[in-house]
């Protein structure tokens, strides 16, 4: 065995009491998450004590239509919200980086102000909104009966884009830009050759977060949807107000992995870039 | 930023200005502040019908809220956001110190391992902690086995406070960690060589030098967790109601829109004043360091 360095005065991460702490915080946030996953497992439909593995619930999971519905409503949701909010978000922080303008710092204030709002008010905003100044009609198509619902996810996500875009800009050298145009290259040009490249990483970081936002988001849709436009969320808060049962825990484990494999690809991504830029 | 000599005039070119600003503005003019100011209206206004509201101007929504049941409601919510603060605090403030302290393979594997429950959805997180908590959930059948129990773990004011720790802890945790990641760590050194031990160095040197990231991490673990509606809504029981299930019931079955606005606007007015009380300590702490 290697010997360990003795420890130094503020080696926190080695002492025992802290350690320990630390590992009993870490069961706390993974065994509820951990017993949903386990028991997505079991055969038994009481869900307590361990019977048998079975994965007979994710069958019934996808043999229920208005579940999976739901799920693919939840899925477009974010997919055209994030698209959304990456285009407004980046303005947003191109313009706030670009130009100085009058009103500027309460503009950037009121950027961030969904950011802060409570979600119950901006739900039932949304709520009243949709009612009352702009009902959506409810026998539209698919996806365009979905069309209130990503108007509020965007709402409250292009802000977030906007300040992940933003700060990132901050690190860009504005005479690569004014050289591109010396050299010729116009507005868009310049644009989508030199600064869209630039703001990748946190292009991407940003649709990872909308996207997450959205697919997570439960009470501003609930408020926005209409009766016939039901989300996963929605549909997995109706479910669980009656009971705890195996399939909800299939469909939540479902979800859940769809959201690490989200994560671990945005990270890899990210890795990647940085990567790049430290080559570059 | 505004006002350095890089960033260009708005006026040397207007067009795509006018594309840039344009857009993202006018989208959260119809999208965000016209919803909202049709709720403050509301604020103002009387049911005259099933759906119909006349906009008085009256007053009476807002004083129907400093009753005393709505007064206690607010105090409760304010009392929960508060606990729930604290004890993230608490629990948050070690683990932050181990990341700060720990070697870079095992900062991002715990940073990972704290983020990770936070981009889970938090209905599922809340499903998690019903599972868990209920009379012959997983801890009162294990407690059973003990001989114990079965002990009332859901529906309560234990479980809305235990649910909304869960979902806000790793708020706190991550402004405190850049927080403590940014301090000197000579100074912390020198604490200790001098003599102070551990509590006394973090009591008088840590927490004054992450006084604002710590304030920071306060901010957005209250404001979230004030507004909250699921977790109360789920885990609590029929005195455990937060002001957002109070403003969800005026707008559902209440069917009283103006009174619901009202409490709407009180809760963004106590949001708003939290995050001026930061920004006012904030700055006094900037002059402060400054002189």
């Amino acid at each position: 065995m290697r010997a360990r360095e003795p420890k130094g005065p503020l080696d926190y991460a080695r002492s025992t009491p802290l350690r320990l702490w630390v590992g009993l915080v870490l069961v706390f946030l993974y065994a509820p998450l951990a017993c949903l996953v386990a028991f997505s497992f079991n055969e038994s439909k009481r869900n307590i004590v361990w019977t048998g593995f079975t994965t007979d619930w994710y069958g019934k999971v996808f043999d229920d239509g208005d579940l999976i519905t739901a799920f693919v409503n939840s899925l477009t949701i974010a997919a055209l919200s994030t698209l959304v909010s990456l285009v407004l978000g980046a303005m947003v922080a191109v313009a706030l980086w670009r130009f100085r303008f009058p009103f500027k710092p309460a503009f950037e204030g009121l950027v961030a102000l969904p950011i802060v709002v409570p979600e119950i008010c901006m739900g039932v905003s949304m709520l009243v909104f949709f009612s009352r100044i702009l009902p959506w009609p409810t026998d539209l198509p698919w996806p365009l009966d979905l069309g209130s619902i990503v108007i509020a996810h965007i709402s409250f996500s292009f802000p977030f884009v906007a300040i992940i875009v933003r700060a990132r800009l901050a690190s860009f050298n504005r005479e690569l830009e004014e050289g591109a145009k010396d050299l010729g290259a116009g507005e868009f040009r310049a644009f989508f050759d030199v600064l869209v490249p630039h703001m990748r990483p946190a292009l991407i970081a940003g649709a990872l977060l909308a996207f997450t936002l959205s697919l997570d988001d439960f009470v501003i849709t609930f408020f926005t949807a209409g009766p016939d436009t039901v989300t996963f969320p929605v549909k997995v808060y109706s479910m669980v107000r009656f009971s705890v049962t195996p399939e909800v825990n299939a469909a939540s484990t479902l979800l859940m992995a769809l959201t690490v494999v989200l994560t671990i690809i945005g990270l890899r991504i990210q890795g990647r870039d940085v990567a790049e830029m430290g080559n570059g | 930023m505004s006002g350095s000599g890089t960033t260009q005039r708005w006026q040397d070119a207007r067009g795509p200005f006018a594309l840039l600003f344009g857009v993202p503005a006018l989208w959260l003019l119809l999208f965000f502040l016209v919803p909202l100011a049709i709720v403050w209206a509301y604020s103002f206004g009387r049911s005259t019908g099933l759906t119909d509201i006349a906009i008085t101007g009256t007053l009476s929504n807002y004083a129907r809220t400093s009753s005393a049941v709505y007064l206690g409601i607010f105090a409760k919510s304010i009392g929960f956001a508060a606990l729930t603060t604290v004890l993230c605090l608490v629990i948050g403030f070690p683990i932050a110190l181990v990341i700060t302290f720990a070697s870079e393979r095992a900062k991002t594997l715990l940073l990972l391992a704290i983020m990770l429950p936070f981009w889970t959805n938090l209905l599922i997180r809340t499903y998690a902690l019903m599972a868990m908590l209920r009379s012959e959930g997983y801890v009162n059948t294990s407690l059973g086995w003990l001989g114990i129990g079965p002990l009332p773990l859901l529906h309560n004011n234990f479980a809305v406070t235990l649910g909304l720790v869960y979902v806000n802890l790793p708020f706190l945790v991550l402004p405190l960690y850049s927080a403590l990641d940014r301090l000197d760590r000579s100074l912390l050194e020198a604490s200790l060589d001098l003599g102070a031990g551990h509590w006394r160095t973090i009591r008088e040197i840590v927490i004054p030098l992450a006084l604002p990231g710590i304030l920071t991490g306060v901010l957005i673990t209250f404001i979230p967790a004030l507004g909250s509606y699921l977790t109360p809504d789920l885990l609590g029981g029929p005195n455990s109601q937060m002001i957002a299930n109070v403003i969800e019931r005026q707008f559902k079955r209440a069917n009283d829109w103006p009174f619901g606005s009202a409490l709407s606007f009180i809760l963004m007015y106590l949001t708003f004043l939290c995050i001026a009380g930061q920004g006012i300590i904030a700055r006094r702490r900037e002059k402060a360091s400054a002189a």
